[in-house]
């Protein structure tokens, strides 16, 4: 967990955006997803993406976490320049993303889920693929990564085939945790979940901002905006059409915004 | 927040009564419990009342014959698991026994020694691996049955044209003796299906690679995106099919002292049905090692049944079938049941 201490500290001495996207820009085919497109997200911040279907918030966001790659523009991790080619250069960047579809693996656990594709092993001279894992490391760490988020599950040793909604979902944010140093992208997170539910996972996200992450938050719920985020980005068609910090009071002026009335 | 911290299992589960709870899940957790046992069960079962019906089955030579005739579907089915398990499958195993058996009888013929004629054999059915996984991944195939297919009848084919259509007799002595009784009246092969077993079950339990494999099995596109090097799981996985294939060919051969192309016909039937009845999952993801060599077993348990009782022999493959149905139908059952379960988790927490 040394990683989250060093970006506490880091949020405390900067103000300069974590992460900056300029002039992005993402076709498909003849389809044009991003046209433009520039964002900033400074640490201990949130700032939501906001769109209807369709704008070009996944699109964005698959591009920062290295699913899709920019036709044009550039992508800015502490001010330098940083390509990111695939997943794995995402992640190793410190971006951690939680996908809409949670990205979970059902035959696995919560604590194999966490450390999946950055497992704990040894000897470090070995390739990767070839490392012994250190389960019972994996396993304490699962412990006290969970009991520091305040998740609670019925098991540890159960696949995640068995857990509930608001479980896996609670275990898909927890995981961005294990291992993020900079930024976190929360796809639509309480889309699928009940009142209580999501109430519990807008707090798992307030805790990965108190952490000194950079969080980029896309949802389509007004009220979670408000109460959330520190700043707002509308995108339509593929193009940014407005930025503001979201209040009570222009909670309109955004849903107008967003659906270009 | 306090009273809204807890995701998971809440307060609302502590004020169900204590009745309702136990009996919610038990009932499908036995149910489960008795699925992934299953297989070890009927085996035992299967043994018992044979046992039974024929003086002769649980004698110790008898015993002994039966994991002698299973030891090259074993190891050739501990490689096909793995397969499976990526949610692939290899259909080239058995063409592959018959090319690198072949290859080895051709090489013994040149003059090589047996630690050759071995090393030619093994990595032979690993090059077949080779390019079962880099044409799946790199060709960008849609599914692994289309080149194991192919190579299925390639490897064939090579081996028929190599041999003229005929088995090649003779092996250096050492691969001959695996087929002889080594120790404790069993044969060498044994022994091989036990060394393998040992390392593959390391590897896959014990390694990231292994973990790798059954995430890719689990969720492949999760895979990818978690960084884990996706093509490089697959394409190891058919190199250790094809390796398995090539180990499974030196048996072969020592048992008969010869190089065949008429080898390893529909092995990749018995060794799918050797996982798939050992309990393995067809959707990928699921099972162990263990899986494959009980899977296995219990064919040649089957066969040597149905040829003590004297069974005809076409009917031991509509038994086989049968089995085969029972056990996919018993995978589906499975999967139905942790839906079952993960229904009641969900509404024991709300």
């Amino acid at each position: 967990m040394s990683a989250v201490a060093t970006s506490i500290d880091h949020a405390a001495t900067t103000d300069d955006p974590v992460l900056a996207v300029r002039g992005a820009t993402k076709r498909f085919g003849s389809v044009v997803a991003l046209d433009d497109v520039s964002i900033e997200v400074r640490r201990g911040e949130i700032l939501g993406l906001l769109g209807d279907n369709g704008a070009g918030k996944s699109t964005l966001t698959k591009c920062i976490s290295g699913v899709h790659q920019l036709d044009a523009g550039a992508i800015l991790l502490d001010g330098a320049s940083t390509q990111i080619r695939s997943p794995a250069d995402a992640r190793f960047a410190g971006i951690e993303t939680v996908y809409q579809d949670l990205a979970l693996f059902d035959n696995l656990t919560p604590g194999q889920n966490f450390f999946a594709g950055r497992e704990l092993a040894w000897p470090q001279w070995l390739p990767r693929g070839l490392r012994f894992l250190q389960q019972r490391k994996m396993d304490a760490e699962t412990r006290v990564l969970l009991a520091n988020l305040k998740v609670t599950l019925p098991r540890l040793d159960a696949v995640v085939a068995m857990m509930s909604g608001g479980q896996r979902q609670a275990i898909a944010v927890a995981r961005s945790t294990v291992f993020a140093r900079k930024v976190v992208i929360l796809d639509e997170p309480t889309a699928a979940l009940g009142l209580r539910e999501s109430r519990q996972v807008l707090n798992l996200v307030a805790a990965l901002r108190d952490q000194g992450n950079a969080v980029i938050l896309i949802t389509h719920n007004m009220e979670h905006v408000v109460e959330l985020a520190d700043r707002a980005v509308v995108l339509r068609q593929g193009r940014k059409v407005g930025e503001l910090m979201p209040t009570k009071d222009n909670k309109q002026e955004l849903v107008s915004m967003i659906v270009g009335a | 927040m306090p009273e809204t911290g807890n995701t998971g299992t809440t307060a609302g589960e502590a004020a169900l009564p204590a009745s309702r709870k136990q009996e919610a899940v038990p009932g499908l957790a036995l149910g489960l419990a008795l699925l992934s046992a299953g297989p070890v069960v009927i085996l035992v079962l299967l043994i018992v009342v044979l046992s039974f019906l024929s003086p002769y089955f649980l004698t110790g030579r008898n015993l002994s014959n039966i994991l002698a005739q299973t030891a090259v579907i074993s190891v050739v089915a501990m490689g096909q698991h793995l397969v499976i398990l990526t949610r692939g499958i290899d259909l080239s195993v058995g063409s592959n026994v018959a090319l690198a058996s072949v290859v080895g009888a051709l090489s013994f013929h040149a003059g090589a020694p047996a630690i050759v004629v071995i090393a030619v054999m093994v990595g032979c059915g690993a090059a077949v691996g080779a390019i079962n996984g880099l044409f799946y991944v790199f060709g960008r195939l849609p599914h692994p049955f289309i080149i194991t297919l192919a190579t299925l009848s390639i490897a064939k084919g090579l081996a028929l044209q190599l041999a003229d259509g005929r088995a090649i007799p003779g092996m250096p002595g050492s691969i001959d003796a695996l087929g002889r009784e080594a120790v404790w009246g069993l044969p060498g092969s044994v022994f091989v299906v036990a060394g393998v077993a040992a390392v593959l079950f390391v590897m896959a339990k014990t390694m990231v690679w292994g973990r790798w494999i059954y995430a890719v099995g689990g969720r492949p596109d999760a895979a990818v995106r978690m960084g884990i090097p996706v093509s490089w799981v697959l394409v190891s996985v058919y190199v250790i099919s094809g390796l398995c294939a090539g180990i499974g060919a030196v048996i072969l051969a020592g048992r008969t002292d010869a190089g065949s192309p008429l080898f390893g016909n529909l092995l990749e039937l018995d060794t799918i049905a050797a996982v798939i009845i050992g309990g393995a999952s067809f959707l990928g993801g699921r099972g162990h090692l263990g899986h494959a060599l009980i899977g296995a077993i219990m064919i040649g348990v089957i066969r040597n049944a149905l040829n003590l009782l004297n069974v005809n022999v076409f009917f031991q493959l509509i038994v086989i079938g049968v089995v085969i149905v029972i056990a996919v139908e018993s995978d589906v059952l499975r999967n139905y049941l942790e839906g079952r379960m993960r229904v009641m988790q969900a509404g024991r927490q709300s």
